[in-house]
């Protein structure tokens, strides 16, 4: 019989307080945003908002729980963003949304800093089971990033995948592995680079004991590069169902896909609240089409949720837990 | 051609070429503005519609009276009466609603609405804004409106089929309002579609509602176009078909790297090229911003060069944003000097053939 475990792929929206507090405390400019090395107050009011926005998930009744990433000012890029070895530039767009974070240029060797597996520390204090790391996937942090030192493409994806590795290598026992890989439909790798990509999230995923779920979104993965993301050694494939949903089950009929899936049932980027009988009309959709039954079923909001206003973000977790308990009935 | 340009020109110019210097639009809001802003929403506060509205005027005058010290020859009031560059207008469209706000970046947020019923005209966007503006101005005002592509993309759709079929309903609306600010004498309108970055391949969608905009618009009307934050490549020569007159871009953030695209193919129209960074609160000097504009004359030659900043500047300190436009100012008045005296060879081509109107 199939689990259905409700989660995300975290990046929350900031408690509406701790958007006034941290906007006081930090500023406007691109030079004000998270450093890495921040202290005190601001500290503090992360640490606030962090058991806020993890109480909300386990009040809601998610599976999983994420720290929330609230501190993610250069979303997917932050891991870099705050590195010692790279420098942030100009603001730039981050893929096609109206959202920017700091170009990271990468200019000296990139070793795990800890600064995710902090974060994680402080949200296992919190949360006695099913916690949750998120991360970027090795291919779309080097997508969001210039290289300045490694010197080819190749050898720069390598030296992401290894840096993540490193920083997962770090964190406390987690029960899931959340790997976000937009670029993998954003900016369809080349011939070669698909392989590569595949084998970036491969040496992240072996760096763990946890359960790792390849996240893909805004969008189906071409073809090929699907064919490869198949030969990582990862979990399960998540699926944008919300953008492309034939698509996204073309590439599976084709292919196949893991024992388990994650399904982005819920649109991080509508107010539109989806009812736990429609995430569950989709996710039995998904099984229909592919005519499987999947060990489990992760079912996801599709994108990042730092899109919706805290009342609809609130709302949205809420369906995804009843989504499931629904299903939970059911059988 | 490149749109009625010269009925720009300050009577006292002092050189005879003529670099157009004007801003994007929104400018810092002196601080009593916000806290008057915090008073007005405060239920206990002794401060009522009155209060608020004269404080909104107040904001209005100063900043447009700042705009014009610095030397600009197109002014605007620094956009004192809004909000944000969606939030003002969904408030004023019926349909819509609002939820609460999210990121932009960094800790910067805003009211993004959701539509959440058929899309109507309401009250009046800027008519009001731009006869106070207009009354209090020595200088030519431009108006600044957020296109309906933006305005689309920019909302949550919880109503139509398409976020293409709800920037049409919208580009209807946005015509009545220009139609209204033509009534009202408005000679410079500046659509601002900053969305089209995000979303290039839908630059068709924003020809079509430009041309729903533009419908039974007098030919003196002087239209821009704004975009910003995005790969130009990806919509650079196809702009160039759209029916306005200029097309003001964001340049100096990415430190000019684009600038080559729009050497690819000549640039037929108006180029108001962004000429200091928005984003970083340090005045460029003079010199700098005069290698800037230079940049510009790559592209096209003085008669279609209009400087302008980056973006928006309301980010910034005020006094950061002051001195950026008086050197602004400066560095372009300089440049016509020097243009004027044959010291600087302008290479952009095509400069005979599409001389001003």
């Amino acid at each position: 019989m199939t689990q259905i475990v409700a989660t995300t792929p975290g990046l929350f929206p900031l408690p509406d307080w701790a958007k006034d507090e941290l906007s006081d405390l930090k500023g406007h400019q691109k030079t004000d945003l998270i450093s890495g090395d921040e202290g005190g107050e601001i500290v503090d009011a992360y640490d606030r908002a962090r058991e806020e926005v993890i109480s909300l998930q386990q009040d809601a009744g998610l599976d999983r729980v994420v720290e929330g990433q609230l501190r993610w000012d250069d979303m997917l890029a932050h891991p870099l963003a705050v590195h010692d070895s790279v420098e942030t530039r100009g603001i730039v767009r981050y893929y096609d949304n109206n959202n920017f974070y700091r170009e990271p240029v990468v200019q000296d060797d990139l070793t795990a800093d800890g600064d995710v597996a902090a974060e994680l520390d402080a949200a296992a204090e919190l949360v006695d089971d099913g916690l949750q790391a998120v991360l970027p996937g090795p291919y779309s942090l080097a997508d969001l990033a210039t290289d300045d030192y490694y010197g080819d493409e190749a050898a720069f994806l390598d030296a992401i995948a290894e840096f993540l590795a490193g920083e997962v290598e770090q964190f406390p026992d987690v029960e899931t592995l959340f790997l976000l890989e937009p670029s993998l439909v954003e900016n369809d790798p080349d011939d070669g680079t698909d392989e590569r990509a595949s084998e970036a999230i491969d040496a992240v995923a072996n760096a763990t004991d946890a359960d790792v779920v390849t996240h893909t979104y805004w969008g189906p993965i071409e073809e090929k590069t699907y064919a490869h993301l198949m030969d990582a050694d990862v979990d399960a494939i998540g699926f944008d169902l919300v953008s492309d949903h034939d698509s996204n089950v073309y590439n599976v009929q084709e292919y196949g896909t893991k024992d388990d899936v994650a399904l982005g049932v819920v649109d991080g980027q509508n107010t539109l609240v989806e009812s736990p009988e429609t995430i569950r009309d989709r996710i039995d959709w998904f099984e229909q089409q592919t005519n499987t039954v999947y060990d489990t079923v992760y079912a996801t909001a599709n994108t990042e949720l730092f899109y919706l206003p805290v009342n609809k973000f609130a709302d949205k977790l809420e369906s995804l837990a009843n989504a499931a308990d629904l299903e939970e009935v059911e059988a | 051609m490149t749109g009625p340009r010269e009925q720009f020109r300050p009577e006292d110019h002092p050189n005879d070429h003529f670099l157009l210097t004007t801003v994007v639009g929104s400018y810092p809001k002196p601080k009593w503005h916000d806290r008057a802003r915090e008073m007005f929403e405060d239920e206990d506060a002794d401060f009522g519609e009155d209060e608020w509205e004269e404080s909104k005027d107040d904001a209005s005058r100063l900043i447009t009276h700042e705009h014009e010290r610095c030397g600009l020859d197109v002014i605007c009031d620094g956009e004192m009466r809004r909000n944000e560059m969606v939030e003002y207008f969904a408030h004023r469209i019926d349909g819509y609603e609002f939820n609460g706000r999210v990121k932009v970046w960094g800790h910067n947020y805003f009211d993004k609405p959701s539509v959440a019923d058929e899309v109507e005209y309401g009250e009046q966007w800027l008519v009001e804004e731009f006869e106070f503006t207009d009354e209090v101005a020595e200088r030519p005002v431009k108006v600044p409106i957020t296109g309906p592509y933006t305005l689309a993309n920019w909302s949550f759709n919880e109503v139509y089929d398409s976020e293409e079929q709800l920037a049409y309903e919208l580009a209807d609306l946005v015509n009545e309002e220009i139609e209204a600010l033509v009534e009202a004498g408005a000679r410079y309108i500046q659509i601002d579609e900053p969305a089209l970055a995000t979303t290039p391949d839908d630059h068709a969608i924003v020809g079509e509602c430009l041309e729903r905009i533009v419908d039974e618009i007098p030919d003196d009307v002087r239209l821009g176009l704004h975009v910003c934050y995005g790969d130009y490549s990806r919509i650079y020569p196809e702009i160039l078909d759209y029916p306005v007159h200029e097309y003001d871009l964001e340049l100096a953030n990415g430190n000019y790297e684009q600038l080559d695209v729009f050497k690819e193919h000549e640039f037929t129209k108006d180029f108001a090229m962004g000429v200091l960074d928005a984003h970083t609160a340090e005045v460029e000097s003079v010199e700098s911003i005069k290698d800037n504009i230079k940049k510009g004359l790559e592209v096209v030659p003085p008669e279609q060069l209009t400087v302008s900043p980056d973006c928006g500047v309301k980010l910034l300190p005020r006094e950061i944003a002051r001195g950026k436009m008086e050197n602004m100012v400066q560095a372009a008045r300089e440049v016509e000097q020097e243009l004027d005296a044959g010291e600087i060879d302008v290479v952009a081509s095509g400069a005979e053939a599409s001389a001003d109107d």
